[in-house]
């Protein structure tokens, strides 16, 4: 009996991804549980495993755009298939379904010289391309009417590799293996003036994801500034001893977050979202805190940090940041926010507007911490100044609230002790 | 009569097959021709005669052989050169008639006499039958090329000869003198001295075959012709003939010592040069380079509007394909089209048994360019067929780029390797590598596995070989 495997949910509000890399190839006998593929949505990368024993026929070329419970390859279960080859077996591949750069394959067909445009692909750029995973449609080719020569993909590689060694010099990218899948897909020009490469999945999404709350909101930012030096001194004076408890340095974050779930408290329009014609206005508190990744931005979600110690507040984002940059987020962590906060000052940012986290309502920006000469009871004093902006959906909130947020948020900063009581 | 869109002037295989383009995109067109049969040197004296000559005579030499194949009497056989011209005759007879079933057939004008440019926009051509104008909107001037005579040493048909009287010869001459260790030298010398003549090539280079082949290709060609009773003198200069009681002697200089080679015939092949005679060339004011060939732009334009040029009379290796792939490319231009000729990727052969073929850069070109390569050679005594076929003489050499493995260049030295070329030709042309060819599959058993060995062999990793 002939089983299904499909496209796996991936949590709500994902509809669809690229089945990016088949694991195994067409007629190969496959174990229950063994990874089959691995799917790549605008969030995160998952594998999908063999739900039975027996040999799968691979319906859809990896490269392609996949929609969540799309068939993409049946398990006939029982039965034998062949003994999975090693990875790098590149003659005996004629499947175009197993080439990880099938979008050039448009069809799974056993024959690659019958599915039409698989055959321009010479037999070195089609070993190089399935141990590389460099598509060499992304490549800009040299040969007779634009092919891709074996040396276009050399090329392509090296450059590729250096790109991701300057773009990450302190990260653990193996320079021994610049054929790694990891590598973009870079097109130098002839002249070296420019270079172009394809958008990850991620990227797309995040393009698309800026572009429509800057086109869909009213968005609207205001500023205000505060005064760190309370936050500073509680830091200095607790700091160590609340390192040595909780394993976790005592940061600004707790502080930010623990005030802006007060602020919401207070007003409670911050915390709400248009859907349609409804206002949804929520009554949790899931605080998603940007964090920077090589591969883009990443905004997980803090779950209900009204409840959260300044300490467990603290732990989910060193945690976040860790798994961020080693890629192991999980959807699920990702969804659900109700309100972001984002912190351009630990790149040095003055002051900025950030971008709404569509469909939330409202993004605070924290920036860098300046000494600067402040008046206080007519005096000129030296400060630790922080900007803070609030961006929000002006369609929502009106900037009474916006800005009456702001303030909230910088008095519970200038005078933490409430927020430590919970009052 | 009205006006037409094209005429070609000469009706070689450049000139022919650019008339039948025309016609094919439905260009108005009239072929002129001087000699009384179609084709051009090629058909007529040159490629196709001497290939026929070539292998009557290899059928000779072979049946000689025949011994230890089993064949019996061999050693009491004879041959007739007579008849040997005839049915080379009859070879070439037949092809002009099909350049002309093919050109008339496609509505092709053949108009006999000389071509002579007139004014913009006339040709006149000049026969027995009287003259004619030609009215036209384009002109390619298709006149190919004609023997290089020396100055101290012209051709009177019967001691100096030009390879025309050379494939033409009513008997074996005892003694044969070569002068010229190119294709056509060669291939002329292996036919004569099949038939049992002594034959001594005298170049004035070190290395046979000419100057795009690579020192180790081009010895292991001589190796192979000196086994077959051909002598060279290489590096020796053609300085004059002497005539004696016994017959002629070329002399020749090397190092300063006088040599002299006795001979009944001194065959002159020291390569060829641009005809324009007839053409009116100088009173049209049509532009030609310093050794008499036609000038061009890149898109076959002279300097006279309306005015092409293509092969041999035009710079560029004198060769029948090269022609060809001009003519079209000529008329694709002129039919609005777009027609290019890949220069990097036209190759060349010496018909001889083994033959000598190449394509692209050797690697001495390629390293005096400064490009760093990776050579893979297949020696023909590791290669199956080779073997049976009694065909072990010879090596396939494969030039790669160091770092792309673009394939650059392809010389072979075997038997068959005209056709064998024509892979390296198809993978070059697209831009191959050498793993491209290693990764293609050759059918077994063949010569032309030899090829793909030696492909694997730049990256040191040929299956039969060591």
């Amino acid at each position: 009996m002939a089983v299904d495997v499909k496209i796996p949910p991936s949590g709500e509000s994902i509809t669809g991804g690229l089945l990016s890399t088949w694991f195994v190839k067409n007629g190969d006998a496959v174990r229950k549980g063994q990874p089959l593929f691995s799917f790549e949505t605008d969030k995160v990368t998952s594998e999908a495993t063999a739900e039975v024993d027996g040999r799968i026929t691979i319906k859809v070329p990896a490269g392609t755009e996949v929609l969540i419970g799309q068939v993409v390859a049946a398990i006939e279960a029982g039965a034998a298939g062949n003994a999975p080859s090693p990875a790098a077996a590149p003659v005996a591949t004629t499947t175009p379904a197993s080439v990880p750069v099938a979008k050039v394959a448009p069809a799974p067909a056993p024959i690659a010289s019958k599915s039409g445009s698989a055959a321009e692909i010479s037999p070195a750029v089609r070993r190089i391309a399935e141990e590389s995973g460099l598509d060499p449609a992304a490549v800009q080719g040299t040969g007779k009417a634009g092919r891709v020569t074996k040396g276009d993909m050399l090329v392509a590689l090296a450059v590729g590799a250096s790109i991701a060694k300057a773009s990450a010099p302190s990260a653990p990218v193996d320079a021994s293996a610049p054929a790694s899948s990891a590598v973009p897909a870079v097109i130098p020009s002839r002249d070296g003036r420019i270079t172009r490469r394809k958008m990850s999945p991620l990227r797309k999404k995040i393009a698309e994801r800026l572009v429509q709350a800057k086109s869909e909101a009213a968005m609207l930012t205001t500023f205000n500034e505060v005064n760190m030096a309370p936050v500073m001194e509680l830091r200095k004076r607790h700091g160590e001893e609340f390192l040595k408890k909780h394993g976790v340095k005592l940061g600004f974050m707790s502080f930010f977050v623990k005030a802006a779930v007060r602020a919401l408290k207070e007003i409670p329009q911050v915390n709400a979202q248009l859907d349609g014609e409804e206002i949804v206005e929520n009554n949790f508190y899931d605080v998603g805190v940007a964090v920077g990744t090589d591969k883009g931005l990443m905004v997980p979600v803090v779950r209900d940090c009204d409840r959260l110690t300044f300490a467990g507040i603290e732990k989910a984002i060193v945690d976040f940041g860790k798994r961020a940059r080693d890629g192991k987020i999980q959807l699920p962590e990702l969804q659900g926010g109700v309100f972001t906060i984002s912190n351009g000052g630990i790149y040095g940012s003055m002051l900025s507007t950030p971008i709404l986290n569509h469909p939330q309502a409202a993004i605070m920006g924290l920036h860098n911490i300046v000494e600067r000469p402040v008046v206080e009871n007519g005096q000129i004093i030296i400060r630790p100044i922080m900007y803070l902006a609030l961006s929000y959906d002006h369609r929502i909130i009106d900037g009474k609230e916006a800005v009456t947020f702001l303030v909230k948020v910088k008095q519970a900063i200038e005078d933490p002790q409430p927020l430590l009581f919970g009052i | 009569m009205s006006q037409l869109d094209l005429v070609v002037i000469g009706s070689g295989p450049g000139g022919y097959v650019a008339a039948i383009k025309a016609a094919q995109l439905g260009l108005k067109v009239a072929l002129v021709e001087k000699d009384p049969t179609l084709g051009g040197t090629c058909l007529n004296v040159g490629c196709i005669p001497s290939k026929a000559l070539l292998h009557s005579t290899e059928v000779w030499h072979l049946a000689r052989e025949g011994k230890k194949h089993g064949l019996q009497g061999a050693e009491k056989l004879t041959f007739d050169v007579q008849a040997m011209m005839a049915n080379k005759d009859k070879v070439v007879a037949q092809l002009n008639k099909g350049v002309e079933f093919l050109t008339t057939k496609r509505g092709v004008e053949i108009v006999r006499g000389l071509g002579r440019l007139g004014k913009q926009g006339m040709v006149l051509v000049r026969s027995a039958a009287g003259d004619r104008t030609l009215e036209t909107k384009n002109v390619i001037i298709a006149t190919g090329s004609v023997p290089i005579e020396l100055p101290f040493m012209k051709f009177d048909g019967e001691t100096v000869i030009s390879s025309d009287q050379g494939i033409a010869l009513p008997s074996v001459p005892e003694r044969m003198v070569v002068v010229g260790a190119g294709a056509i030298g060669l291939e002329l010398s292996s036919v004569w001295a099949r038939l049992g003549s002594q034959v001594t090539v005298v170049e004035m280079l070190t290395g046979i075959c000419g100057p795009s082949y690579d020192p180790d290709i081009a010895k292991a060609a001589q190796t192979a012709f000196e086994k077959q009773g051909i002598k060279f003198e290489l590096g020796a200069k053609v300085t004059g003939f002497k005539k004696s009681a016994a017959g002629v002697a070329l002399t020749a200089e090397r190092d300063g010592k006088v040599l002299e080679f006795p001979a009944n015939r001194i065959l002159v092949a020291v390569g060829r040069k641009a005809n324009t005679t007839g053409l009116g060339a100088v009173e049209a004011g049509l532009k030609l380079d310093e050794r008499g060939r036609v000038v061009i732009d890149s898109h076959f334009k002279t300097n006279l509007p309306g005015v092409y040029a293509i092969g041999d009379v035009v710079a560029g290796p004198m060769l029948a394909h090269k022609a060809e792939e001009e003519g079209v490319a000529c008329v694709e231009n002129i039919a609005g089209k777009h027609g290019h000729v890949n220069y990097g990727v036209i190759p060349g052969v010496v018909y001889t048994d083994p033959e000598v073929a190449c394509v692209g850069m050797s690697e001495t070109e390629a390293k005096a360019k400064g490009v760093e390569v990776r050579v893979g050679k297949f020696q023909l005594q590791g290669n199956g067929r080779a073997i049976a076929s009694d065909a072990t003489t010879g090596l396939v050499k494969v030039i790669a780029d160091a770092k792309t493995d673009k394939v650059l260049g392809v010389q072979m030295v075997g038997r068959g390797t005209s056709e064998m070329i024509a892979a390296a030709c198809a993978h070059m042309e697209y831009g191959g590598s050498a793993e491209d060819i290693a990764r293609t599959c050759f059918a077994h058993p063949t010569i032309s596995e030899s090829f793909k060995e030696a492909a694997m062999a730049v990256s040191k990793s040929s299956i039969h070989s060591l």
